[in-house]
């Protein structure tokens, strides 16, 4: 069997660099690093709540995963290169663009003011496990040919990386040479199915090598290895030498949505361990070491992004109803009369 | 004004379109360096270039799927789908993708794209290759569903499709494609959506068809003629948009309707078509609306396809009974 790639670390768990390696990031970039992971975990705190109050829709949580999505999501340029989410990513969306406010209405079941706003260069949520894989291809050849040097950042589970999609998508990205990185978050679970059951290879990143591209495997809690990893990629791709894959090991701190049950399936020794290797106390431990983070500091993020939080879920709720008929709009630019029909408030001619 | 079989009518709008909008791109199977299996693109990458008519990996779904994606980088893709039959390895991108693109994206985002597929039995093709699935994709809301019957059709079908802002699958009768020459205009021309063409007019009996089965009701009409019976053969052209106004049109003219068409009969569109003129059109009726459809059973290998198709004879005994009813 190949031995499974060496796991890129640079951050120890004390927040110490490890031995030969430098940061990517300069301390004014991993505090907003830092900010966007707590940013996140006080998200799924919430999100979490309103859907137990029945206020919100199912939450899929990044708990635990907050250095695989960040890391990688800082490497990229929202200015010009796209984002393919999957839908635990909720961090990368912010840093890309989408407003809190479109997020929160989302999850109220506000599809219209959850819109992506023009100039944010991100693909809708994708639900239909990998499917969003051969439109990151497809998007990164697109780019290819249009010249520029755009670079198309696509996220993906663990399980994902069983359908055929991903393997269609990484093998037409491998052929085209297209500016894109597939980032794996091996967060150790697919709903209640372990990694272990999704396949036999020791790693997810060699399968890059049977698509003619690097795969590279990084320390997914760790925010500076993401990063330099997902820079590393991104700079390839920039300069026309196609896609890489990224497999960043992590842990699911939690459900694996609102609706799950762990405690059927997960080992409590398994996940405690993986809260000793917690991402963002391993960030603020560095960031308190370069003197560049202290409690103060802290506190007072929290009081702010707190504020931003209320303001998103208060302006969400004060939201009305959507009309009955909002159903109807966008499905076609020129909708059949039929549906137009229908639209008017009758269904066939023999309903009534 | 030339002739032109049907082929040759789908590769002169693929030309003029590639020549027109350089945002336009073909992609598929061997339809490069070959021309395609059935050569709709022969000489079309010598012309534009690999880039924009692409051999791509054998991969149904990343044909599609990248096809989303090279529409949001600016692209009008022109997806082949070697056969119909094989668009099932994409349906999961074809209808939930493709078709729910632009309501998941607000409007934010569009897939003008087109998925060319030939398709439909009798020319002794393996298995898989002659499945008419035309009716699944009607259930995908989204999509338009196009199946052009004539040379000159199949051109102004095709560049309206690739001109159409919404995402259109374009079904191409392959038992057509070689079968007889028309006059097409040389340069171009678009027929718009959801308005179906009347072939022949007769006042007893209305066969409604799309694709292939227009032939075999023209077929039919003739030998219905022969017997005093005068036939209109009403081309439905496109599924989705339907035109309900012209088959009320017809129906209420004639007041007797047979559908046909190559698919399985139960669920088929003939099933839509039916209980859309019930209706419509009901008290203009002066019987049941008939079909005469492939039956209930995976499509069978080549020397039963004679009998798993539906014949002139099915058609004309339908009509006739439609007529005495
Ligand atoms: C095609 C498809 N099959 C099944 C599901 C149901 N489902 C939702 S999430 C999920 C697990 C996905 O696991 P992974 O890709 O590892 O991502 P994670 O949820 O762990 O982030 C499944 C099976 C789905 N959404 N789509």
């Amino acid at each position: 069997m190949t031995a499974s790639p060496r796991r890129l670390a640079v951050l120890s768990m004390t927040g110490r660099l490890r031995r030969g390696q430098r940061p990517s990031l300069d301390d004014a970039q991993v505090r907003e690093g830092l900010e966007l992971m707590l940013l996140s975990r006080l998200f799924d705190a919430r999100a979490t709540t309103l859907q137990r109050l029945g206020r919100w829709g199912v939450h899929s949580p990044v708990e635990g995963q907050e250095a695989a999505v960040v890391g990688a999501c800082l490497a990229v340029d929202p200015g010009r290169d796209w984002l393919v989410p999957q839908y635990r990513e909720f961090p990368a969306y912010i840093h890309h663009g989408m407003p809190l406010a479109g997020i929160a209405a989302f999850f109220t079941g506000h599809p219209a003011q959850g819109r992506i706003p023009d100039g944010v260069r991100m693909l809708p949520i994708q639900v239909a496990i990998a499917a969003q894989l051969p439109h990151a291809a497809g998007l990164a050849w697109g780019l290819r040919r249009q010249g520029g040097g755009a670079v198309v950042l696509a996220y993906c589970g663990d399980g994902a990386t069983s359908e055929g999609d991903f393997h269609e998508a990484c093998n037409l990205a491998g052929r085209m040479q297209a500016p894109v990185v597939f980032l794996v978050q091996n967060n150790g679970w697919a709903i209640s199915t372990p990694r272990s059951l999704q396949s036999a290879t020791p790693s997810l990143a060699l399968r890059a090598l049977g698509y003619g591209f690097p795969g590279v495997r990084v320390d997914g809690n760790d925010l500076l290895a993401v990063h330099q990893a997902t820079a590393t990629a991104v700079a390839r791709a920039r300069a026309g030498e196609g896609p890489t894959l990224i497999e960043a090991d992590t842990y699911r701190y939690s459900f694996h949505n609102t609706t799950d049950n762990p405690a059927a399936y997960a080992d409590p020794v398994e996940l405690a361990a993986a809260r000793r290797q917690d991402p963002i106390e391993r960030v603020r431990r560095y960031l308190t070491q370069r003197g560049a983070w202290d409690p103060a500091r802290e506190a007072a993020v929290r009081e702010r992004l707190t504020a931003t939080l209320d303001a998103a879920v208060n302006a969400a709720a004060r939201l009305p109803p959507p009309g009955p008929d909002e159903c109807f709009d966008d499905i076609y630019a020129r909708p059949p009369a039929r549906l137009l029909r229908q639209r008017a408030g009758h269904g066939a001619p023999s309903e009534a | 004004m030339p002739q032109m079989t049907l082929v040759e009518a789908v590769r002169d709008a693929l030309r003029l379109e590639l020549r027109r909008d350089p945002r336009v791109m073909l992609l598929g199977l061997d339809i490069g360096r070959l021309g395609g299996v059935f050569r709709a693109t022969d000489g079309l990458q010598a012309e534009f270039g690999a880039e924009r008519v692409v051999d791509m990996p054998l991969a149904e779904a990343a044909i599609v799927g990248a096809s989303i994606g090279l529409a949001v980088a600016g692209f009008v893709p022109v997806a082949e789908i070697q056969f119909l039959g094989f668009t099932h390895q994409a349906f999961h991108q074809i209808g939930p993708q493709v078709g729910r693109w632009r309501q998941r994206s607000r409007g934010r985002f569009s897939a003008p794209l087109v998925i060319r597929a030939p398709f439909g039995g009798g020319i002794r093709s393996p298995e898989f290759h002659s499945d008419a699935i035309e009716a699944q994709f009607v259930q995908t809301p989204g999509i338009k569903v196009v199946m052009p019957a004539s040379p000159y059709d199949a051109k102004g079908l095709l560049l309206e499709a690739i001109r159409d802002p919404d995402p259109v699958l374009f079904c191409e009768p392959d038992r057509l494609y070689r079968l007889h020459r028309q006059e097409v205009p040389a340069g171009e021309y678009t027929i718009p959506f959801g308005q179906a063409r009347t072939v022949r007019e007769g006042d007893d009996v209305t066969l409604v068809a799309w694709s292939a089965a227009v032939e075999l009701c023209e077929r039919a009409a003739a030998q219905l003629d022969g017997e005093g019976i005068a036939a209109t053969v009403l081309d439905l052209r496109t599924l989705v948009p339907l035109d309900v106004e012209g088959l009320v049109r017809a129906a209420t003219r004639t007041g007797r309707v047979v559908v046909v068409h190559e698919a399985p009969l139960s669920a088929g569109f003939g099933a839509e078509v039916a209980a859309t003129i019930q209706e419509e059109a009901f008290f203009a009726l002066d019987g049941p609306v008939r079909r005469v459809a492939a039956w209930d059973a995976p499509y069978p290998s080549a020397a039963l396809e004679a009998s798993y198709l539906p014949t002139v004879a099915r058609v004309v005994a339908a009509a006739r009974a439609a007529v005495r009813s």
